[in-house]
């Protein structure tokens, strides 16, 4: 049976007659669809891809309500399983990684080498820039933003600082994104502006 | 512990894409599906979807997923 985004929202609404039809159907998209997407994982096996379509269909299921029909309804499902295999996949690789090693004392300003492929005036530019910087987060930041920050910069995912810290993805953008942009205006306050730091730093 | 430099010249990169408004994680999920739709399509961004390709540059985890969507919708338009 073939539904567009009406009948599926209409079929998987509470005590319709197909709702288990349309939650077989799902399922069984959802299944392709991660097969399709996790193809190249090769530690992602059939069973992790099958309990990753049954948290996504509870998860899409509590927020049914909030398809607004901008796209099909399959591809916005899908999305949704893909974040939540996805965050299960990195907790998995990131459970046993303590967030204190990852941030403990930042050696900020003195951790750049110097590069001899630049010039003495960019270095002098990029290590004026750097001591700035060094300034602002241990003046501006809180210790949690900075932690944060720091943590993210080596690559933890943001599921992960939150079950740290005991917050959730979306707190942990937030508190990053002010954390960026209490160094964004501390550098502008310096007279640094974007386009010295993308001049100074590019790789 | 030090940071690298790749890691310092991440940051200068975030801090240089920063702006005051942008959307969450949240946000992006609720309209990366149309976003996707729109640039597999070769159809313009919309102005309130620029939020989401901003977003995409700044949030690994989300470019993560956006990237198995696209590969999801790839094949199935093949």
């Amino acid at each position: 049976m073939s539904r567009n985004n009406e009948t599926w929202l209409m079929h998987l609404g509470k005590g319709h007659p197909d709702q288990q039809a349309a939650l077989s159907a799902l399922r069984a998209e959802l299944l392709r669809s991660l097969r399709r997407a996790f193809w190249k994982w090769g530690l992602v096996d059939e069973a992790f891809l099958e309990d990753a379509v049954q948290d996504g269909l509870v998860r899409i299921l509590d927020r049914l309500q909030q398809f607004e029909g901008r796209s099909r309804f399959l591809t916005w499902a899908t999305a949704i399983a893909i974040r939540v295999a996805m965050t299960e996949l990195r907790r998995r690789r990131w459970q046993d990684v303590s967030l204190d090693t990852l941030s403990e004392d930042p050696h900020f300003a003195q951790a750049w080498a110097s590069d001899e492929e630049i010039g003495p005036a960019v270095q002098w530019e990029q290590q004026a820039i750097l001591d700035t910087l060094h300034d602002v987060m241990q003046n501006e930041l809180t210790d949690k933003q900075r932690t944060a920050l720091v943590a993210e910069l080596k690559g933890m995912p943001q599921e992960e600082i939150a079950r740290h810290i005991g917050s959730n993805r979306n707190a942990v953008y937030k508190l990053t994104h002010d954390a960026r942009k209490r160094l964004k205006r501390g550098l502008e306050a310096a007279g640094y502006v974007a386009a010295d730091i993308h001049a100074a730093f590019v790789e | 512990m030090s940071l690298s430099t790749h890691e310092i010249n991440k940051l200068m990169q975030l801090i240089g894409l920063t702006k005051d408004d942008e959307i969450d994680c949240e946000q992006c999920l609720s309209l990366v599906a149309e976003f996707a739709e729109r640039e597999l399509a070769g159809k313009s961004i919309p102005d309130g979807l620029k939020a989401v390709a901003h977003h995409l540059t700044l949030c690994a985890e989300c470019h993560e997923e956006y990237q198995a969507l696209q590969r999801v919708l790839k094949d199935l338009k093949e």
